[in-house]
């Protein structure tokens, strides 16, 4: 059953040097207790994509579009309308856990203020529930450590506290944005875990943004690599990976530098990422693309579907192989 | 065999530490940063330094090259201990010994232009040369690293995070140095760009036959650039081996935790069981556990463990372990 449903989004910012398209017609599904990857480098408008979804565009970007949650529209949702979904329904973790959580507050008072406003709890109740999941975010010694500040914990235990906080409603929906992108490598896959065996106990569907393949490939069944403010390549991981039909994402997969596979050189994607004041005429990836030829700077390609997936590529098969 | 062209022994860093309800006559307590590091690199190679954040890495490549004082130790580069060297000659070695930055725009100067920021080390260590000479030779230097010699004149924030490492590394390369230490040069950059600043190092290497000095967090890029590979936990060295024996058969419960925490990108992989990390915080460095520092950590921890420290056993073909049980611990994916 589909609980989300983006239909044409665009977002652009007006700034003083002029309109920035960071988002560009993009359609996706979520189905309930499902996760999606949303793939791309820098500037490629993930992050735009989801805060436009969660209300929290900059004061000058504007949103057009459809996003449709549990069979309401939320996209431009007044700031009260939203408050009732935003933590019922969907809830979201930033990247770096320092910056996301007040520190002039205890942790106990930042996790109760959301039960308390949104629950109508008891101050006492809204304590108990905070510990309780504490401990499910696996936080050793709960009961104590929910009266700390975030500066007495460590990256990886903010980083939980600030699941733990998202997940205080139990929502539909997760967003996820590069949560584990500040951690160490150990505590990443510890992150990444929890989240899985969390989203599995609480049927909860995720939006995960990241620029890690690796992390992609072990936790979400489906998969949107953006550029430019565009979706390249739509489909489940397993057949992106497997087979990727674009040349973006097969640009992707060959530049990570593998541990499981032996290889002297990297494949790099010439040139640099596009400036989306003055995005590239046609498909944005063209100036960067090895298979692109004149039509592909005047015509951009739309998401077209491609055998097991949707991709937005002027080239077929054949001129890519 | 040759001689190694940069040599440390035993080098340890300490840091002096205020408590917070310090009181002026309160003393300082010690924060060991670095405690014996020793390791050879050979001309024309790369060492890679790995360990998670806080393990002391960077101090390490700082130490050797006095960026921040070592309380005590060797760093030999060809034939003299750098930290018995006067301000005076250690300014000379400097431009045989270069470093590239972490962040790439904090490195650069936002308000000089590119080609006065990338100058600026020849008008140091040459004062003999004629501006038109140092003019060429920034500019032969920009294109080396893939940067247009009419951008001469641009500010660092006009280009790019791959663009501004590039600049970073003209900056370094423009001496001629025999040695670069590159400090998480590429953990900034998105991946398509991280490959392309990887790919530029290793043909600079080959083609000058520079010496790297590569300190990352990400293991998988390390196994790439790097000859050998040192592990380094709490400011300890763990394991030192070459980096297609390290990836191979890791021998220290903790490379291997590490290495097994790497994603892998494929959808259909499984990971293997290993002995995960029993505890999650790294332990303090001010007050870092008694004997083996990461027994408050491992999975195989024994009593012997919480004794003694760990001597540091050579397994053949200088694959380097400092654990009690290396013996014993189950090696990865069997």
């Amino acid at each position: 059953m589909t609980l989300l449903s983006v239909e044409n989004l665009t977002v652009r910012f007006e700034t003083p040097d002029g309109t920035v398209n960071a988002v560009n017609d993009l359609n996706f599904t979520l189905d309930r207790g499902q996760s999606l990857a949303i793939v791309g480098e820098s500037g490629s408008g993930k992050s735009q994509t989801v805060f436009s979804i969660m209300g929290l565009l900059a004061a000058n970007g504007r949103a057009t579009g459809r996003a449709v949650l549990d069979g309401q529209d939320i996209l431009n949702l007044p700031p009260r309308a939203l408050n009732k979904i935003r933590p019922e329904k969907m809830a979201m973790v930033f990247q770096d856990p320092m910056t996301s959580l007040n520190p002039y507050m205890r942790l106990s008072d930042q996790l109760c203020e959301v039960l308390i406003h949104h629950r109508g709890m008891s101050k006492r109740d809204a304590l108990a529930a905070a510990v309780r999941m504490l401990d499910a975010v696996r936080i050793p010694e709960a009961k104590t450590r929910v009266h700390m500040y975030p500066h007495e914990l460590s990256g990886g235990m903010r980083q939980r506290v600030v699941i733990a906080m998202a997940l205080l409603c139990e929502p539909d929906l997760l967003i996820a944005d590069e949560p584990t992108t500040a951690l160490d490598v150990t505590v990443q896959e510890q992150i990444m875990d929890l989240l899985a065996s969390l989203q599995r106990d609480l049927d909860m569907a995720m939006i995960l943004i990241t620029h890690d393949l690796g992390v992609v490939a072990s936790s979400c069944r489906d998969m949107l690599v953006m550029y430019g403010g565009q979706v390249m390549e739509y489909g489940k991981t397993i057949d992106l990976f497997e087979a990727p039909s674009h040349p973006y994402t097969r640009g992707l997969l060959s530049a990570i530098p593998r541990l499981d596979q032996q290889s002297d050189s990297l494949v790099a994607i010439p040139g640099n990422p596009p400036n989306m004041m003055a995005p590239p005429s046609g498909c944005p990836f063209h100036p960067r693309c090895s298979f692109a030829d004149a039509g592909c700077s005047t015509h951009n390609p739309s998401l077209a579907p491609y055998q097991d997936r949707q991709r937005a590529c002027l080239k077929s098969a054949e001129e890519l192989s | 065999m040759t001689d190694p062209i940069l040599s440390a022994r035993d080098v340890r860093v300490t840091f002096d530490i205020r408590p917070r309800s310090a009181m002026p006559w309160t003393p300082s307590q010690k924060l060991k940063a670095v405690s014996g590091v020793s390791f050879d690199l050979m001309a024309g190679q790369t060492l890679g330094i790995v360990g998670e954040s806080g393990c002391g890495k960077s101090t390490l490549a700082r130490a050797l090259i006095r960026l921040v004082p070592a309380e005590s130790g060797q760093v030999v580069w060809m034939g003299q201990n750098l930290l018995d060297l006067s301000t005076s000659d250690m300014r000379r070695v400097r431009s045989d010994i270069q470093m590239i930055f972490q962040d790439p725009l904090a490195s650069l100067n936002p308000r000089m232009t590119i080609g006065q920021i990338v100058e600026e080390p020849l008008i140091t260590h040459h004062p003999e040369m004629s501006k038109p000479d140092r003019v060429a030779r920034v500019r032969e230097t920009l294109d080396r690293v893939g940067i247009l010699p009419n951008m001469i004149n641009r500010y660092p924030h006009e280009f790019s995070g791959g663009q501004c490492q590039r600049i970073g590394i003209a900056r370094a390369l423009i001496l001629k140095p025999k040695l670069i230490i590159c400090d998480e040069p590429v953990s900034a950059l998105d991946v398509s760009i991280q490959a392309q600043v990887v790919n530029l190092l290793k043909e600079l290497q080959a083609e000058m036959g520079l010496s790297l000095i590569f300190i990352a967090h990400d293991l998988s890029i390390v196994k790439h650039i790097s000859d050998h590979v040192m592990v380094l936990y709490l400011g300890n060295m763990v394991e030192l081996s070459s980096s297609a024996d390290l990836y191979a058969t890791p021998r220290h419960p903790y490379t291997q935790t590490l290495i097994s925490s790497v994603p892998v990108a494929d959808p259909r992989y499984v990971k293997p069981e290993v002995d995960k990390i029993v505890n999650n915080d790294l332990p303090s460095p001010i007050n870092p556990p008694s004997g083996c520092v990461f027994r408050t950590r491992c999975a195989h921890a024994t009593d012997l463990c919480s004794q003694t420290k760990p001597p540091v056993d050579d397994l053949g073909q200088g694959h380097l372990v400092a654990c009690h049980h290396w013996k014993t611990v189950p090696s990865l994916g069997s």
